[in-house]
């Protein structure tokens, strides 16, 4: 038994046989030819073009109304590189000056194409490579005359196996609906592939960087999608351990989906709401796919990581405005930027340096009241983008009410300015906070006039209550939600806001916890906001509990000293 | 000669969309367009050899055109920058 690690492109299991798609190695002789050949010779090369052109518009067509407009766009850039001077002046120049076949003057393009290309260290770039390959394919396979092998006749479901895969393929893979998985050498998480074997929900695991040499056709694998592995010769107990975990994922799969249009409510018919954590570069089409009642927190963090200045207001409202404009009749709860703590090496500000403990130091809202531009810009693209009304703006790590007051005065003022413009947008957004410091929970009464909602963190309030760095492994065993000092807090938190009428949700990792999920709603947690992928899974749970069971379960679990006690407790109620 | 030092400010920096626009643009003029980054030099009516100039946001890029409508052509082409190539 081999076990492969490459990238997981794609989440699923897949048992099967392997079909290896042999990387077409077009031979290309240098043959010269006389120079009276040269003009036939160039008209040939013309023809072929034309034949590629119409078969694109063919693929066009296909991939419109297989795959959808994004990946129709695609076409398009293939259609830009049968335009593109390197084949339509180049080649014909390099048949009349060194008197050989179109095929080869082609072949010399595209080499040195590639030499350009595999100097680009940026992997979306480098990808790009396989689009113009692709398209070189075809015109040579027009010149020669050979038939490209075709996945569309497999006679029974295979794993693919392939060096690469170029965009013809995949609409192949498509149109055949035999392939269960595919492994590929190349590729990377922003490959076209791994992009496309999402879409169509098919496993895959790419940049194994040698399957195609380890394997051979028509033996048993077996594709891990979620862990990005590949077993080759399975033995018999792994075989059949995988054969039922893809059984019960597959089971889990289908009753899942079967919940994506019924409410999230109690066995005894208390409606809950359940919403998604979800971050900037998420995709809106799968969070539109199962439903949510809304975005519970929207993270803006990733706007500021990994780049060399600071996101413009234009580019925020975009961002803002894509998930808006989706959900429109859904809140979408925007967090500003939470910068720091253990995410400060990723950004490039020089505060962040010789901080000695990050968790305790400058992040969220502490960060932006030293740089009330930045903030400002936040603010102001999230009004700018609020054209449905459905947006909120969240601000986290907030231990003080002068901390929300400069907040507000800041919000304030970049609705005066927008109200001088011609934008139109809804200025009427509602403010809460993150309360995951414990100084918060405490005053929290005090605070309630100035916001409209709260919205508790548990990973940092865990943390802040029991002393205990959530990154430090020394002390990881101290760091439990269900110690009976955070079920008091959090009780202390939601029996203050309802008193002042005001909602509280929950969007740390407790939330997606079944038993956890099941005890914040008997505390009378409102709210509760998990990651996308946890979504039908929760839904699940709170439909299985009783509401006014977990209210009983939850009373008494406040009076318990032992977390274990505590754990014990809602294992006997919470059943699901 | 038109030579304009031009930086790249659009999220997905000159990835295939963009390179289209520009070879499009590009091959509307007779002049001859080149874009120079680092120590490579390209044909801007070329999308493969605007791709291959791997320039991400934040990159810098020398425009050059060259012949009778270059001013217009430069002008075009550093338009469609301004505008970060229509990105949503």
């Amino acid at each position: 038994m081999i076990v492969k690690t490459g990238v997981p492109a794609s989440i699923g299991i897949a048992i099967g046989r392997v079909h290896l798609l042999k990387e077409e190695r077009i031979y290309i002789e240098k043959k010269d030819i006389p120079k009276e050949k040269t003009k036939s010779e160039i008209k040939r090369f013309k023809e072929a073009i034309t034949k590629v052109e119409k078969d694109l518009d063919k693929l066009k067509e296909k991939v419109l109304n297989v795959l959808g407009h994004q990946h129709a766009k695609l076409i398009e850039v293939h259609h830009l590189i049968l335009k593109d001077p390197l084949i339509t002046k180049d080649v014909p120049l390099l048949i009349v000056e060194k008197g050989i076949t179109a095929e080869s003057a082609l072949s010399e393009v595209m080499e040195k194409t590639g030499r350009d290309f595999n100097k680009i260290k940026d992997d979306f770039f480098h990808e790009r490579k396989n689009d113009i390959f692709d398209v070189c394919k075809k015109i040579i396979s027009h010149l020669i005359r050979k038939k490209i092998v075709s996945l569309k006749n497999l006679s029974e479901p295979v794993i693919l196996v392939a060096h690469n895969l170029y965009p013809s393929d995949t609409i192949q893979i498509k149109e055949s609906g035999k392939v269960l998985a595919f492994c590929t050498d190349m590729g990377n998480k922003s490959s076209h592939t791994a992009i496309f074997a999402q879409s169509v929900g098919i496993p895959a695991v790419v940049g194994l960087s040698d399957i195609t040499a380890q394997i051979n056709d028509g033996e048993n694998i077996i594709v891990d999608g979620e862990k990005g592995i590949v077993i080759l010769s399975p033995d018999e107990d792994t075989l059949r351990e995988y054969a039922e975990k893809r059984k019960s994922l597959l089971q889990e799969e289908r009753f899942f989906r079967g919940l994506k249009k019924l409410p999230t409510a109690t066995r005894d018919g208390k409606r809950i709401s359940l919403m998604v954590n979800v971050d900037v570069t998420d995709s809106v089409k799968v969070i539109k796919d199962i439903s949510p009642d809304g975005i519970g927190l929207f993270r803006t963090e990733m706007l500021y990581m990994n780049r060399d200045e600071f996101p413009s207001v234009e580019e925020q409202t975009a961002i803002y405005y894509k998930f808006l404009k989706n959900l429109p009749n859904s809140p979408v709860i925007i967090r500003t930027a939470d910068i720091g703590g253990d995410r400060a090496p990723q950004f490039v500000m020089r505060e962040f340096e010789d901080e000695r403990n990050p968790f305790m130091g400058l992040r969220g809202i502490r960060f932006f009241l030293k740089h009330p531009e930045l903030l400002k810009n936040q603010i102001s693209a999230i009004y700018r983008a609020n054209v449905h009304g459905n947006a909120k703006i969240m601000i986290p790590m907030v231990s003080n009410m002068e901390e929300i007051n400069a907040f507000k005065e800041i919000a304030l003022e970049c609705r005066n300015e927008i109200a001088a413009t011609k934008i139109k947008s809804n200025l009427d957004v509602e403010f809460g906070i993150m309360v995951e410091i414990p100084s918060a929970a405490l005053v929290l009464d005090s605070i309630l006039g100035e916001i409209d909602f709260v919205s508790i963190g548990t990973n940092d309030l865990v943390q802040y209550m029991l002393a205990v760095d959530r990154v430090n492994h020394g002390v990881s065993e101290l760091y439990d939600h269900y110690h009976p000092a955070v079920l008091r807090i959090i009780n202390l938190i939601v029996q203050t806001a309802h008193k002042k009428g005001k909602k509280v949700s929950v969007c740390g990792e407790m939330a997606t916890e079944p038993l956890a999920a099941a005890l914040l709603v008997g505390l009378g947690v409102d709210i509760l906001s998990v990651p996308v992928k946890m979504y039908l899974r929760l839904k699940y749970v709170l439909r299985s509990i009783g509401f006014e069971e977990m209210v009983q379960v939850a009373q008494n679990a406040l009076g318990l000293v032992r977390s274990d006690d505590i754990k014990a407790l809602l294992k006997d109620h919470v059943i699901y | 000669m038109v030579k304009k030092v031009i930086k790249v400010l659009n999220e997905m920096g000159l990835h295939a969309r963009p390179a289209g626009l520009i070879a499009d643009v590009a091959g509307k003029f007779d002049c001859s367009i080149k874009i120079i980054k680092d120590s490579a030099e390209i044909n801007a009516k070329s999308i493969m050899g605007i791709l291959t100039l791997g320039a991400a946001k934040g990159s810098e890029i020398i425009l050059v055109c060259e012949g009778k409508d270059a001013e217009k052509a430069a002008e075009e082409i550093e338009k469609l920058f301004k505008k970060n190539f229509d990105e949503e």
